[in-house]
This record gives structure tokens, sequence and C-alpha cells, in this order.
């Protein structure tokens, strides 16, 4: 609603109210569709200027790519993009990202192998061994813990259904690749490496 | 036999100038663009962990190609599907044989003319060779045996030509302003200055509607955005969408070549070829009346030099061009060619006579 005419003709209400108020923008604006001028219609205007654009981006960046190039004005980015592997995207705290086992203090994980995670997993890429833990006051440990992240959704449910908080997906790495398929088959021991 | 040897120097430096200015574009190009789009561009290619900003991607690209397999679709002609990449860029780059790239060189009391074959007809002669050039793109895409490639060869064909009479159209008001068509006489032409001294007397300020017809028709003629119909990308991919390997990059470099050959003429025909801003055979003279003495070499060197900024300017605008403008649809390209240009650059060559005669 940039115009202040049509917030008066378009005050709508009801269920439907957004179907009729598009239909009546559309209409508005061909009624009101304003025919080019014979100069802006020669297209000279349109080239002009987005050459200027343009060309005023790639002085500007080029000027930047100098000084950089030279020490220079460090601090004011010549290109909006990231240069990838080297420098990784700013990632937000609650992005899902390969998943990793807690430990204990002793270094044994965390795991209690309650089988949550295995039974929730929409993708079922967890597989749990349980076997039975020396300390009494803990039932039982994953004597193997399977993640295949080629079958991962990377949903979180296993993280939101632990108990224990004993897997989470914080490690920050998103770009797991591997030459085969098997590899791409985690064990406890390469989740627990970080 | 002296001449000869001289002639086939000049030849190769020409040639081979050109198209190593057209295999750079490919950097620029990717350059340019990137970072007129706030982007870096390619740099990943290195040799030792030593990347020259990219520049080695041009040497891995001529590499694939080389390396890839030389397809020919069934049923194609393929005589014809051979020949058409050669014609394309054959007929490209022996149109720089007439482009005069400077002034004339005297070494030890012989004057060679900086230009690899002075001919009369030049003009002419670089016409009839970028026409010539169309038969690689209606060859390739008649020859293919593939829908899409013949509908990008009729769209060529169709394109290339109606703007080619434009283009011609558009030049005839030079030729009749400074009465010649030997380049390196029309660039000699052009070293005489109107307004008391002050404006050379280069194309683009005695012709200017001449310009901005010959830069609209001499962009379509190089077939890239915004008239890139005959190819295509979004849609029909082109003529030469059954090219595979080097003879696609060959197409490629044709498109290139082309960009040099119509920013070489561009230069020569309006911007005074190798005319230096108030350069005279033996100095400088300045209209505000200073003076600077310069010897018979570095004349000639600082002619070639324009030659080549100018050359690099026009070049850096059709990249701009070609980066910045949407593409044009096909029936606003035919009304664009046979009934804006056209009849504008006809009523340039009317307008043109008159004034000439009136002058006289």
């Amino acid at each position: 609603m940039e115009h202040p005419e049509l917030r008066k003709y378009f005050d709508v209400k009801g269920p439907f109210a957004f179907l009729r108020l598009a239909q009546m923008k559309r209409a508005w604006k061909q009624k009101n569709r304003r025919e080019l001028t014979w100069w802006e219609n020669t297209y000279i205007p349109s080239v002009v200027s987005g050459i200027y654009l343009t060309s005023a981006h790639f002085f500007r960046n080029f000027t930047l790519h100098v000084l950089h190039a030279v020490g220079l004005l460090k601090d004011i980015p010549a290109a909006v993009t990231y240069q990838y592997p080297e420098q990784p995207r700013p990632l937000s705290s609650r992005t899902r990202t390969r998943h990793r086992l807690t430990k204990r203090e002793d270094g044994s994980p965390r795991c209690v192998a309650c089988m949550m995670c295995e039974t929730v997993c929409p993708a079922r890429c967890i597989e749990i061994t349980a076997a039975e833990h020396p300390d009494p006051n803990i039932e039982k440990y994953p004597a193997e813990f399977i993640l295949d992240l080629g079958k991962c959704v990377y949903c979180g449910f296993c993280v939101e259904v632990c108990p224990e908080d004993a897997i989470r997906m914080d490690t920050g790495k998103l770009d797991t690749s591997e030459y085969s398929r098997e590899s791409m088959i985690y064990d406890k021991k390469r989740l627990m490496e970080e | 036999m002296q001449d000869i040897w001289i002639k086939l120097v000049l030849a190769c430096a020409t040639i081979s100038t050109m198209f190593g200015i057209a295999g750079l574009l490919t950097w620029v190009e990717r350059k340019q663009s990137a970072v007129m789009q706030d982007r870096i561009g390619a740099n990943r290619a290195s040799i030792f962990g030593f990347k020259a900003l990219g520049l080695f991607h041009a040497i891995a690209d001529v590499l694939k190609m080389l390396s890839k397999e030389e397809f020919i679709p069934q049923g194609a002609n393929k005589f014809l599907f051979n020949i058409a990449p050669y014609l394309s860029v054959t007929f490209a780059l022996v149109g720089f044989a007439a482009i005069p790239v400077g002034d004339q060189l005297i070494v030890g009391g012989k004057v060679i003319e900086l230009q690899a074959a002075n001919i009369n007809i030049a003009l002419l002669f670089i016409f009839a060779m970028m026409s010539m050039g169309i038969y690689g793109v209606v060859l390739a895409g008649f020859s293919s045996n593939n829908n899409y490639a013949f509908l990008g060869g009729m769209r060529g064909a169709a394109q290339m030509i109606a703007y080619e009479i434009t283009m011609g159209a558009a030049i005839m008001g030079v030729v009749m302003v400074f009465n010649t068509l030997d380049l390196q006489a029309l660039v000699r032409a052009q070293g005489e200055y109107l307004m008391g001294g002050w404006l050379p007397k280069w194309g683009v300020f005695v012709q200017p509607l001449a310009f901005v017809l010959f830069l609209t028709a001499a962009t379509a003629e190089t077939k890239r955005t915004p008239f890139d119909l005959p190819e295509g990308e979004s849609e029909i991919v082109g003529y030469f969408v059954e090219y595979s390997g080097m003879k696609f990059g060959m197409f490629f470099m044709a498109d290139l070549v082309e960009t040099v050959l119509v920013s070489a003429l561009m230069t020569t025909l309006f911007l005074g070829g190798w005319q230096v801003p108030y350069l005279h055979p033996d100095g400088f003279y300045f209209p505000w009346g200073g003076q600077v003495a310069v010897g018979q070499l570095a004349v000639t060197v600082l002619g070639v030099l324009a030659f080549f900024a100018k050359l690099t300017f026009f070049i850096g605008m059709l990249m701009a061009i070609r980066w910045t403008l949407p593409r044009f649809r096909y029936d606003q390209l035919m009304r664009l060619g046979w009934q804006i240009l056209l009849p504008a650059s006809l009523v340039n060559i009317a307008v043109t006579a008159i004034v000439l005669v009136l002058l006289r």
C-alpha cells in the first residue's frame, strides 16, 4: 500500500479480503498505468542509467580491490561474497549441524542407550547396540552408536528427545562430504571426537 | 622480398596481438562482471599455489576444451559442420589486416605503415569479412541436424543481415565527411581540428548520430547480450548447441574476436584511431599556446598506445553493456533494426549530404 489513494479505496474486510485486494490493486495499476514519454521510449535513458549504476559499482569495487592489494582500507569490503572454504559463513547458534555425542567427566558417553533417538528418527539413521554398564547407578551404555549421515535429514528430533543431553547438533560442521556411502556412516568414536 | 617479410611480421604481430586480446577477454569478462556485481570472480585455478588473479582460468578452459570429445551428431553434414567454426573465427581475424594500429614507422629510411594490408578500400574489405562471418553462424545452425540449432541459425541470419545494413549505412556518413574508404587516410583526416583548434575532428564529433547507430548495430553484430538471440542461452541455446570441445571454443572466441574487431573499427572510425589529441608529426601543439617537441619514433609509439587505450575503452564499454542490459525480445530486435536504426541511418546520410553541399 505505497499510495495513499490505494489505502482509501482498498480498505476491504472479510475472510477473502486478500484476494479481492490483489484483484483491485491490479485493476488500479492497469487503469493508472503511465504511458512512456517519447524520450523514455527511445530506451536511451534506461541504458544510460543502467550502465551508470553498474559502472559505479565497478569503479568503486575496483578501487577498493586495488587499495586492498596495497594494504589500505581493509575494513571496507569490496565484495559481498564469502570465500567459502577459507572464510566460512557465520552460522546462527541454533543452526542444526553435524551431530556429536557428549561425554561424562571420565570421557565415556553420556548416552544411556534408551533408544529414544533411534525410535523418533524419521530417517531411521541411528542404530544403537546397548550393553550393560559396569556402574550399578547407570543401567546401560551404548556399545556401539552408529549414525548414517547419508540418511540423516538433520531434523533435530534426536536432540530434542534425548533425556540425557547426550546427543547435540552443534559442531558447526555442515560440509560432511566423503568419497563413499560407507564413510558417511559415523560410529561412536567419530561422533565423540568433537 | 624485404617488403614481404615486413608485411608478414606485421600481419603476424597484428593477428597474434588481437587474438591474445580476445583470449584475455575471457578473463576480463569474468572479472569485470564479478567486480560490477560485488563478487570476486574466478580465482581458484592455480599453478603451485600461485593464482595470478585467476588468469590461469583461461588456460584451464583451453586445456579442458582441447581434451574434450569432438562430437558430431548423427545426420549432420560433416563437412559443413566441421568448417563452420573455422569460418567464424577466420573471417573475424582477417578483418584486422586492414585496421591501422599506428602511424608510419620509419626504420633506416624505409617507411612502414603500421597497417598489415594498406588497401585503399580497407573499410569495404572489413565489412565484407564481417558479412562472411555470418556464414559460420548460419552453416553451424543448418548443418547440425538439430531444430534448436536451426532456429539459432535462422535468428542469426535474420539479425546479422538486418544490422549489417544499418552498420553500412551508419558509416556512410563518416565516409562522406572524410571522403575516403582507406582507413589509414581516414585516420589521418581525423588529425584536423575544429572550433579554432580546440576540438579534434574525430568521427564522434562530426557524426554523433552515426556513432550511436554504429555502436548499437555493432553490439548486435557481436551476437552478445542484449542481442544474443542467435545464442538464446535461456531458451534454444543457439546455433552451436551441438558443438563440443574446441569447436565450441572457437565460436566462443569468434564472439570475443568480433568484439575486439568492432571496438577497433569504432576506434578507427569515430575516435581518431591512433591520433593523440594535439599531437602533430613533430610534437604537441596545444591550442592554449604551449608546444612540446616529440621525436619521430616517440610520436609513432604514442600513436600505437593511444590506439590500444581507445580500444580498451570500447571493449570495456561493450562488456559493461553486455553485463548490464537485459535481452531484447525477437520482435523488438527486428523492429529496432528495420524500423528505427535503418531509417535513422538513412536520415543521417541525407542530412550529412545536405550539410556537406551547403558548406562547400
